[in-house]
């Protein structure tokens, strides 16, 4: 049907030390936004069927934390981070530590989504920042190695435009 | 992960913003390095310096044309990059969709209430 949205999130660097992920959804934001926030709907997607969600830990207030972890058989891939802004439904500000690295804290980004909604559907964008080169190089060494992970480089962007 | 320390492979050769600059002007096709010099706006021993670099991983190739010395972008050292990419925007798309059963799944919900609202 034409309101299909399957295999349509985009990535773009809109700069050195960011990643832009958007995505059109089917549905108001307030659902959008449930599904974002809720345990027990986060673990139904966030693995991307990668393997079980086995902790969707939400303290959804601004100092709270948030931790997911998923079993990427055998081995555990770990997320955790604090919720800075939080202004339901339409826009989540946290910070995003990837404990597969050391000091994972120290490295931590900063992941704003925004979600705007029209005609019912909603216009997703998450918005995640880098501190710096350091960080990113790191964070695109481990996703060559684990394909699962949260980091991206400006590189990539004439990497694609090349291909 | 540890990684050789600057210009040894292609990935650490784009990381310099102004060796990007010059893959993008080349990805527009072949350029005379005199060209090169006049749209970086920089001195010629530093877009030589940059350039040797890329040659060195292999991103550009070089010929002489006359008295010309023409630079063109070779992409393949960066494919690999690239399929990362690829990767990353497919584990984003794999989770959306998986939301996107569970969104139909509360637009049902909410209809069966809308009753109640």
């Amino acid at each position: 049907m034409a309101t299909t949205t399957s295999g349509t999130a985009k990535v773009t660097l809109p700069a050195d030390n960011q990643i832009l992920i958007t995505r059109e959804f089917n549905a108001p934001a307030r659902l959008v936004w449930r599904a974002y926030t809720t345990p027990e709907l986060i673990r139904r997607w966030w693995s991307g069927g990668h393997g079980p969600v086995i902790v969707a830990d939400v303290d959804l207030r601004v100092g709270g934390k948030w931790r997911y972890v998923l079993d990427a058989g055998g081995f555990e891939v770990g997320f955790h981070g604090e919720y800075r802004e939080i202004q339901e439904p339409e826009r989540l500000v946290n910070t995003e530590a990837y404990e597969g690295i050391p000091d994972p804290d120290e490295h931590a980004a900063l992941v704003t989504v925004t979600l705007a909604e029209k005609d019912g559907r909603t216009f997703l964008e998450m918005l995640v920042e880098h501190r710096d080169q350091a960080d990113r190089d790191a964070h695109v060494n481990s996703g060559m190695e684990s394909g699962m992970q949260v980091a991206m480089d400006q590189l990539e962007v004439i990497a694609a435009e090349l291909a | 992960m540890a990684r050789a320390a600057t210009t040894t492979d292609a990935f650490n050769a784009v990381a310099e913003p102004r060796r990007r600059q010059i893959l993008d002007l080349l990805a527009a096709g072949e350029l005379p390095v005199n060209d090169l010099v006049a749209l970086l706006g920089l001195a010629q021993p530093q877009v030589s310096k940059h350039l040797r670099v890329l040659r060195e991983v292999d991103l550009v190739h070089v010929r002489d044309e006359g008295r010309q010395r023409m630079y063109r972008l070779n992409a393949e050292p960066l494919k690999p990059i690239h399929d990362w990419l690829s990767k990353y925007e497919q584990a984003w798309n794999n989770r959306f969709d998986l939301m996107d059963d569970v969104l139909e799944e509360l637009k049902e919900a909410e209809k069966a209430d809308g009753d109640h609202d």
